[in-house]
């Protein structure tokens, strides 16, 4: 057993804050101009799959599919050779499915019909505004408990790494074209509890030994802290990222995009954590004076608004 | 130190036991099955049909068994899921269309279980296959048609008052009255404040005339909502329930949608048909004796008076649209009655049909497009079942007229409460309250359903294991007690999942994998903080005590943060959204039982009041 060893995480934080806003940059150019592929969740619409015996190529399927009258069919193989997802546009008739089925049918292949799915307009806007409101209550809650339970500084850190997060989640998905829907934007939130998670876990060490130790200077301190929950953080996102690749891998085409962005998230929550919500920190100027009052924990209701 | 009392190791082996008991309800999967029942609850089943039934199946070299008979119910189950089909049509064959035969599963819960509530998870649709339905009721033509309404009934309120208007009038969602004299209105405005409380009234002049502005108020609009939706959501459940899908969901949804799922249902065209149907009315006077032409016989609907028949006249006096409203209500001596409002035309033609036929009586048709399967030979020459469409109408009632009837009448001589309720259903049923139309609509086919079911179980088993030998290798002797909690937090995750009822989707077993990944947090927290502890020279027990103590406090903050934004997920989301915050959330639930209470008592159990050299960590 050797004492801890303290790393001097704080020594890098110009060089991390400069990484990040170049991925913020990045993330919001990116979403800015070309914006997100969104799903058929959100901007409505029909989608068949249908698995084939053999695998098959698109382009014949796709001069069938105008044959038989379906306007501007968009084709892509779904997670493998033999299934194809077909999105049409527009509301489908009762029969929609038995005419794509009699459609692909016709050259004498056996076709199965895996899904259907038909999302109206407005319910894809109204996805999109409940999940943009979502987020924005999710942060909103977050920075109320994190300023009551610790203090108002810990607060804004904790939602500037968040925001961090979800941006470069977003810009992922938006610089590759992955396509968005509301699995992903589940796994954005997730993203947000996970990320909030470790920066609560980081912060409560901050505070801990803010009180513990003593010493003035506060870089000292942060460094501590983060080299004390290190281990911890690092075990914790390895465990979470490797069931997060058993759901990759395994998880089949429907999670697909959502393990992507978890483990996006974790990757960047992780290091979020440490190089904004504590960097947020120190740049607020956190000292021993704004936690030394309270004695007991969960005490800080007093010093926690400004 | 370090020792539990007595009744904490009782609580957590409790906890386990009852956890164990109601996941084991998962071990048994339904069988497929075959359900049999009458196209009316008075039909009784009985061995007969069982044997009927039965013969066919062996006939068709269906495997079977574990057949049950109830009084209303036949119940078989098959060996193979992929006999369904065959075996559902091979029955309804043989049965006739009397009978409805519908696929089911059947719970193979050892009865133990069952009797102590324990049943196993319901699948979602993407993992059992079928097809999901939102449709929107358009809740504006409520309104209108309602406004529309009310504005005859006030016309004829004022007439009856001998208030004198100049103009009335619709303009969009409002009435509009216009007078020429203040006192007329404030007259009006009396007659409104008395009799039309759903209206607010606002007054204004404009060119010379007195106007009354009425809109309906905010808790009339709501109610007209409200009711509309429940009334279409009955109607909807009485057409499904003709489908024959075993446990379908008919269910609101926000304040204007209604969501349908039929498991295990394929044919979408016919889902569609049944579901958006209307069935409908006619309100016709009954043939005069003598007169030959001009007149139609029909039955009655009622099954005490079904071999009961009456003749009604061809012409349709209204027909079930113009019906806004029909309720139970009861007359001074307490006597059950059904009221009817009609819309403006309806009220017109129902008075002008009826004024001078008094004492004639009045015949209510009820038309429903059903559905006949009947065997045909295909193209291939196979025999199939086609459902042909048809139209059936029957009489639902029959009364005579008291006198001139307009908007609003009442259908009296009713034999007790529940006749009165059911004539006002069917007389709503009729009139589908508001219009419907499908806003999303999902069909999932059966073998994705399985695949789902197995790509699902497949991460979870793998995340499991990974994250298993991770602990063990890390922690050893406290990665084994890491690990025990992990797979009992499993178990209890599914154990309060089958108890609340919760519905397993793919997303939420994605949320389980996800919790099976963070849950270890809660106990690499704790073992780091034992190590530190240990580290800085703290004795064995000691560093254990600190450790857990300390790092409480980090556990619960950011699970509780967690859990908000959890709750937060489920609140905005829709299905799939909300299956994975539903699971997440009673992970974290489960998770911090089993990572701070359960961990620590095996640590307590292993470790403490010992004297220990080593700590294996």
């Amino acid at each position: 057993m050797t004492t801890q060893r303290i790393y001097n995480f704080m020594g890098q934080r110009k060089l991390a804050a400069m990484a990040s806003a170049l991925l913020i940059v990045i993330s919001v150019g990116s979403l800015a101009s070309k914006g997100l592929v969104l799903g058929l969740d959100f901007t409505g619409g029909t989608l068949i799959e249908v698995g084939f015996e053999r695998p098959v190529e698109i382009n014949p399927i796709r001069s069938r599919l105008a044959d038989s009258q379906f306007n501007d069919p968009v084709i892509v193989h779904f997670g493998n050779e033999t299934d194809l997802l077909i999105k049409l546009q527009g509301e489908p008739a009762a029969d929609l499915g038995d005419r794509v089925l009699a459609s692909l049918r016709s050259s004498g292949e056996a076709v199965e019909l895996r899904r259907i799915e038909f999302v109206g307009p407005q319910i894809g806007e109204e996805l999109r505004d409940d999940g943009g409101l979502g987020m924005l209550a999710a942060l909103a809650v977050v920075m109320l408990y994190v300023a009551i339970r610790f203090q108002y500084k810990f607060s804004i850190g904790a939602v500037t790494a968040l925001i961090h997060d979800v941006v470069i989640v977003l810009g992922f998905f938006s610089v590759l074209n992955i396509e968005f829907d509301l699995t992903v934007l589940a796994a954005v939130l997730a993203v947000v509890g996970y990320s909030l998670n470790d920066t609560i876990v980081v912060s409560d060490r901050i505070r801990e030994n803010f009180r513990v130790l003593r010493v003035a200077d506060s870089v000292a301190v942060v460094n501590e802290s983060l080299s004390q929950t290190l281990s911890r953080t690092v075990i914790t996102s390895l465990t979470t990222l490797l069931v997060l690749l058993a759901l990759l891998f395994f998880g089949g085409e429907l999670i697909h995009n959502f393990a992507i962005a978890l483990i996006v998230g974790v990757i960047v929550g992780t290091y979020s954590s440490i190089y904004i919500a504590a960097n947020m920190l120190l740049a607020l100027g956190i000292s021993r004076e704004d936690l030394m009052p309270t004695e007991k924990e969960g005490a800080a209701f007093d010093d926690g608004m400004p | 130190m370090n020792r539990y009392p007595l009744w904490k190791y009782l609580l957590i082996a409790t906890v386990v036991a009852l956890g164990f008991t109601y996941a084991a309800a998962n071990l048994y999967a339904p069988d497929p099955a075959i359900q049999i029942s009458g196209q009316s609850s008075a039909m009784v089943m009985d061995d007969t049909v069982l044997e009927n039934a039965l013969s066919k199946l062996s006939e068709s070299n269906i495997a079977y068994f574990g057949e049950t008979l109830t009084e209303r119910n036949i119940l078989i189950r098959l060996e193979e899921a992929g006999q369904q089909l065959a075996a559902k049509r091979i029955i309804q064959e043989a049965l006739g269309l009397d009978y409805v035969v519908a696929l089911n599963l059947a719970e193979t819960t050892p009865e133990g279980l069952a009797s102590m509530g324990a049943k196993p998870m319901k699948l979602g649709l993407d993992l059992s296959g079928g097809v999901h339905f939102l449709m929107q009721v358009d809740s504006s033509s409520v309104i209108l048609k309602d406004i529309e309404t009310q504005l005859d009934v006030l016309k004829k309120a004022l007439r009856e008052a001998k208030i004198r208007y100049k103009t009335a009038g619709l303009a969009e969602d409002r009435l509009e009255l216009g007078f020429v004299k203040e006192e007329q209105l404030d007259q009006a405005l009396t007659v409104v404040r008395r009799d039309f409380r759903d209206l607010s009234p606002l007054s204004s002049e404009r060119d010379g005339l007195y106007l009354l502005t009425l809109t309906l108020s905010e808790s009339a609009l709501d109610e007209k909502v409200e009711y509309a939706v429940s009334q279409n959501l009955t109607t909807l459940r009485n057409r499904v329930n003709e489908l024959g899908v075993s446990e379908p969901i008919v269910q609101r949804q926000g304040r204007d949608r209604i969501v349908v799922e039929l498991p295990g249902v394929q044919d979408t065209a016919e889902a569609k048909r049944i579901i958006g149907k209307t069935a409908n009315l006619e309100f016709r006077l009954e043939a005069q004796p003598g007169k030959v032409t001009g007149r139609e016989k029909f039955k009655f609907r009622d099954e005490k008076s079904r071999e009961r028949e009456a003749w009604l006249e061809k012409s349709v006096v209204i027909t079930g649209d113009q019906v806004t409203n029909a309720s139970v209500g009861y007359d001074e001596t307490g006597t059950p009655q059904v009221n009817i409002s009609l819309d403006g035309g309806g009220g017109r033609a129902m008075h002008h049909a009826t004024r001078n036929n008094i004492k004639r009586r009045l015949g209510v048709l009820f038309i429903e497009s059903k559905a006949r399967l009947e065997i045909q030979i295909n193209e291939a020459g196979e025999k199939e079942s086609v459902a042909v469409p048809y139209v059936e109408k029957s009489i639902i009632s029959l009364a005579t007229i008291q006198s001139a009837l307009g908007v609003q009448f009442r259908i009296t001589g009713l034999d007790d409460p529940e006749e009165a309720s059911e004539l006002a259903l069917l007389l709503r049923a009729g009139a589908l309250a508001a219009p419907m139309h499908f806003v999303e609509e999902r069909t999932i086919g059966p073998s994705l359903g399985a695949e789902n079911i197995e790509v699902g179980i497949n991460s979870v088993q793998i995340g499991m294991l990974v994250v298993l030998l991770f602990m063990l290798v890390y922690y050893k002797v406290f990665g084994i007690f890491a690990n025990l909690a992990l797979v009992v937090n499993l178990v209890l995750l599914v154990a309060v999942m089958s108890l609340l009822g919760a519905t397993l989707t793919l997303p939420g077993i994605a949320g389980i994998v996800l919790t099976v990944g963070m849950a270890v947090d809660a106990n690499v927290l704790i073992f780091s903080r034992i190590r530190e502890e240990l580290a800085n020279g703290e004795t064995i027990q000691g560093a254990i005590n600190s450790g857990y103590e300390r790092a409480f406090v980090s556990i619960v903050d950011a699970n509780l943060t967690t859990l908000i934004v959890a709750v937060i997920l489920y609140a905005i989301g829709s299905g799939p959204v909300q299956g994975f915050a539903v699971t997440l959330s009673i992970g974290i639930l489960t998770s911090m039982f089993t990572a701070i209470m359960g961990t620590r008592a095996l640590a307590n159990l292993v470790y403490g009041g010992r004297n220990v050299n080593k700590l294996w960590i």
